[in-house]
């Protein structure tokens, strides 16, 4: 076993790493929010990724659709406003929807489609909102896309006037399936807070007012363009705090609101102490078992922080991009963790780089690893036991409920692993 | 601009990469943004590769946007040869980087100085061409390359092999059941006593390229991929090539015959020089006699085509949509060999929509030649056929309007990378074709009749209670008039007709109550 390092320690690779596409956010807030249409203005090779990650969903007549660039428009031998004009008209016709977001990707920012410019002037042809976000592989890895829709959106809520709700109130950022959203607005609601709204709410009529006596609160880690929008552009006040995931990430983001709020949080040591007890029998399986995160999706500090708080060893901490001021609670979580369960320090990779990543792995024999879908079959078929990354993105991981789902996901590797081995067949 | 859903044909570069992955020991390295290296994904799930995917990105961002990829591209390259030590490094092109416009070949060029590898430029457009074609090019370009080298080396070796011998050409990665179809053109071709040469590029070494024209003759079983390749052969070194598709009991023939004849006149112009080894292959009697046992023997489609089960499909109606290998062979399979009515047969590679054309006149209603799919799912939904033959896409719309799918064509899911042995190709090929066929069809029939005597689940209550209360009577005529329906329908219309009889207050339930139900259900 390496010896712990008194700190964190932070290294930056090449970046030569496999995620997805931020673009692959609509196939979430499509379905969160449900008056909206999602128009990805980009090539084939955009759309084609759509369509293979998203899989089944593809048949099921979903509210977003390609605008896909010809060689016409690449060459400026059509006019962009026309065109746009001309696809928002039917899809107007055809779905009717509250708001349109277009998706700027690699293409429009190459050839400098004016998205920003033309969006008001054809919002006002139309009647309806179009909402602009560069969610693009230029700039951003998977889940930021989601980052750059929201601080898009956040742009468009309604000011707070002084007279709307009692004062301070509270809106919460990120996009949640609506029962992990009402069970967080519950836990806080116990401790007498009042959740106000949602940013995403789920029509986009019932944006959530903002304005200076706003605090506002993310619920991922990706989340950081939003939160500088919501300070910077709409004057809120962000309370930085651990996410809510896992029951310590979870307490410790109840504490931090509650604290702001001049609340002292009652019932939650017990709660949390509960919540371990309950489990136990996952945890059990777990503990003392090292993990290495890869990274592509952010959600990585905050599930490896829950991880070694279960008793795992982890080596390393891949993550495409780590804003150290809108994650500073969960890295301080992070280190008091590790000190309180006296584990060693993981090294946080930003940028990683994939191939040397794998030489790592084969050299540290991890008992698991979270990676993409990309390297997982190659991995088990040299012995190491993996787990697919993306699962956690769409899975329910957050809340006081949801602890169990993260640790069936992580333990289902090594439960297979078990049952496998036990029935010896080891042959493969 | 043109509003998209869905795509039957992937970009280009995706036919590069499949090209590259396919050749042993190659490396393709995408010039591209975070997150193009989707292809990895598909490989790794779809086809279970237990290798990591030979496919790396050099990634465009921000800086290479406002200055230039500059070493990027060269580092990411030599960075690659030491790592893999592969045989080649293939530079591959994506949309970002045709509006880019940078010198790829450049790097290319650069690249090449400090590598033990070869390093080439895949050159492809991905404005103006898709996935097939691209990877059609891709093989030629690397087949020429390395043809090209050996001659410059002088180590190109033209003498032909002593036995009948051929290359398969255009077998790939992520292809629609191409590991089985290679298998069993193997055996094909073995029967025939003729040798494989070389199968590209599924499994086959840059480096055996030289070898390709030591073959007598070359193999091209799709359409889509591989005849590019092939006709550079033909007129570089005067190599022969059938492309017929062995697909269907009369292709597979035509496809042997044409071997046949291959041989037949390889043996004679060879003959004055020096004579070669007989083979089998250059007597004609020898291939009626094969062509005969196997379709009587070995392949159970043409008794199939004669048995009662395909008569009940006679005049039966039926569409096809995929590529134009597949659509083309599926739409004369159906219409020559099992007598079914092809309402409409279309393919979405439009590139090649002559060809196809070409191929399905006389045994189609009408052609539709289109790759938007919701033009296709109109025209299914309009003719109301039997049963569809066409890609996952048509599955699913067969799956809304009701109507039973065979999935014959890419682009596919991965369910249709099964583990089993199923060809298309070959005998044996027919023989999985018929069972395709006729299950769509059975299975089409039995959900038809379910709807005549009403319907899959019972959805409403049909008594109060749940046991069954005896409180009605079948009457003899009645009864035996149910008896006679099938089994597999006969519990559910005994309930209908009982709910019926309840809801009218009838106490036994003769012929004409049976009947009256039916009627009141069928209506």
């Amino acid at each position: 076993m390496k010896e712990s390092q008194e700190n964190l320690v932070f290294e930056c690779e090449t970046g030569n790493y496999h995620t997805f596409c931020p673009i692959s956010c609509v196939s979430w807030l499509y379905q969160k929010i449900e008056d909206s249409f999602f128009l990805v203005i980009g090539t084939k090779t955009c759309g084609y990724f759509l369509q293979n990650a998203m899989g089944v969903m593809i048949f099921a007549e979903p509210r977003y659709a390609m605008a896909e660039l010809e060689e016409s428009d690449i060459s400026a031998q059509l006019n962009d406003y026309k065109e746009l004009k001309r696809l928002c008209l039917q899809i107007k016709q055809d779905r009717n929807p509250s708001v349109i977001v277009w998706i700027g990707t690699c293409t429009t920012e190459i050839i400098k489609m004016d998205l920003e410019g033309i969006a008001p002037k054809l919002e006002a042809d139309i009647g309806i909102p179009i909402i602009v976000a560069r969610a693009n592989g230029l700039d951003y890895a998977f889940t930021q896309g989601e980052d750059t829709v929201l601080a898009a959106m956040a742009q468009r809520c309604p000011e707070k006037t002084p007279t709307d709700k009692p004062d301070p109130s509270l809106v919460l950022f990120g996009s949640l399936t609506s029962n992990v959203a009402s069970h967080l607005a519950l836990e806080l609601k116990k401790q007498g807070i009042q959740v106000q709204g949602w940013l995403p709410s789920p029509r986009y009529g019932d944006l959530p007012a903002l304005g200076e006596d706003v605090y506002v609160a993310g619920v991922n880690p990706f989340l950081s363009r939003t939160a500088t929008t919501l300070m910077r552009r709409r004057k809120c006040k962000l309370i930085s705090a651990p996410f809510p995931i896992g029951p310590d990430g979870t307490r410790a983001w109840i504490e931090e609101i509650s604290s702001v709020f001049g609340i002292v949080p009652h019932g939650l040591e017990e709660r949390e102490q509960q919540l371990w007890e309950n489990l136990e029998d996952l945890v059990s399986l777990v503990r003392g078992k090292s993990v290495f995160f890869m990274g592509d999706n952010l959600l990585e500090v905050s599930l490896a922080r829950f991880l070694i708080r279960c008793g795992m060893i982890v080596y390393e901490i891949g993550i495409p991009y780590m804003d150290k001021r809108f994650q500073a609670a969960e890295l301080a979580l992070l280190e008091k963790t590790c000190l309180k369960m006296n584990a060693p320090m993981p090294r946080i990779v930003e940028k990683p780089d994939n191939y040397y990543q794998i030489q790592r792995i084969r050299e540290l024999q991890p008992d698991l690893t979270i990676t993409g879908m990309a390297h997982a079959n190659p991995l088990e078929a040299r012995g190491i036991t993996t787990k697919w990354s993306v699962e956690f993105t769409f899975a329910q991981i957050h809340g006081f409920t949801n602890a169990r789902e993260i640790l069936e996901l992580v333990t289902r590797p090594l439960r297979r692993q078990k049952n496998i081995q036990e029935k010896s067949l080891t042959f493969v | 601009m043109k509003l998209a859903y869905w795509m039957y044909a992937g970009p280009a570069h995706i036919g590069t990469l499949r090209v590259a992955s396919s050749f042993q020991n190659v490396h393709a390295i995408m010039h591209a943004p975070l997150g193009d290296d989707y292809f990895n994904v598909m490989r790794s799930m779809l086809e279970r590769e237990r290798d990591f995917t030979p496919v790396t990105t050099s990634i465009v961002d921000r800086h290479v946007l406002a200055r230039g990829s500059q070493e990027k591209v060269v580092d990411n390259i030599t960075r690659k040869d030491k790592e893999e030590l592969p045989d080649l490094v293939l530079l591959t092109p994506t949309c970002t980087s045709s509006i880019l416009q940078e010198d790829l070949q450049n790097f290319v060029n650069r690249a090449t100085m400090q590598t033990t590898c070869d390093v080439l430029l895949a050159d492809v457009n991905h404005y103006r061409v898709n996935e097939f074609q691209a990877a059609d090019r891709t093989l030629e370009q690397i087949v020429r390359f390395y043809l090209d080298k050996a001659k410059k080396n002088q180590d190109l070796n033209l003498e032909k092999t002593e036995k009948p011998s051929a290359n398969i050409i255009g077998m790939f990665t992520l292809g629609f059941h191409n590991q089985h179809d290679c298998r069993e053109l193997k055996r094909l071709l073995a029967e025939l006593g003729i040798e494989v040469n070389e199968i590209i590029p599924e499994g086959g070494s840059v480096l055996n390229l030289k070898n390709l024209p030591k073959a007598w003759f070359n193999i091209v079983p799709y359409r889509e991929i591989g005849l590019m390749t092939a006709v550079y052969l033909e007129t570089e070194f005067a190599m022969p090539y059938v492309s017929t598709t062995p697909m269907g009991i009369l292709d597979t023939a035509e496809f042997i015959r044409q071997i046949g004849q291959i041989i037949q006149n390889h043996a004679e112009t060879q003959v004055k020089e020096k004579p070669t080894v007989k083979s089998p292959m250059e007597n004609a009697v020898f291939i009626e006699n094969y062509i005969e046992k196997q379709t009587r023997f070995v392949s159970q489609a043409a008794w199939f085509s004669r048995s009662i089960d395909c008569q009940n499909l006679t005049g039966k109606r039926a569409i096809v949509f995929g590529d134009a290998t597949h659509a083309a062979a599926m739409t004369k399979i159906l219409s020559r060999e099992m007598g079914i009515r092809v309402a409409c047969a279309g393919t979405y590679c439009k590139h090649d929509a002559d060809w196809f054309r070409e191929q399905v006149v006389g045994f189609c209603d009408q052609i539709l030649i289109t790759d938007d799919h919701t033009q296709v799912g109109d025209m299914i939904a309009q003719l109301e056929p039997a049963a569809i033959f066409g890609t996952q896409m048509e599955r699913h719309v067969g799956k809304r309007l009701d109507i039973p799918c065979g999935v014959i064509s890419a682009p596919v899911h991965i369910q249709n990378f099964p583990l089993g042995y199923r060809p298309f190709l070959g005998y044996e090929g027919t023989n999985q074709i018929a069972d395709l066929v006729y299950n769509s069809f059975s299975l089409g029939m039995e959900d038809h009749l379910l709807e005549i005597f009403g319907g899959h689940d019972t959805k409403e209550v049909i008594t109060k209670s749940l046991s069954t209360a005896v409180d009605l009577g079948w009457s003899t005529d009645g009864l035996a008039e149910l008896n006679k329906i099938p089994g597999f329908v006969r519990g559910k219309v005994k309930r209908n007709t009982e709910k019926y009889a309840r809801q009218n207050n009838i106490q036994t339930i003769t012929l004409d109550i049976l009947f009256a139900a039916k009627e009141a259900n069928g209506a």
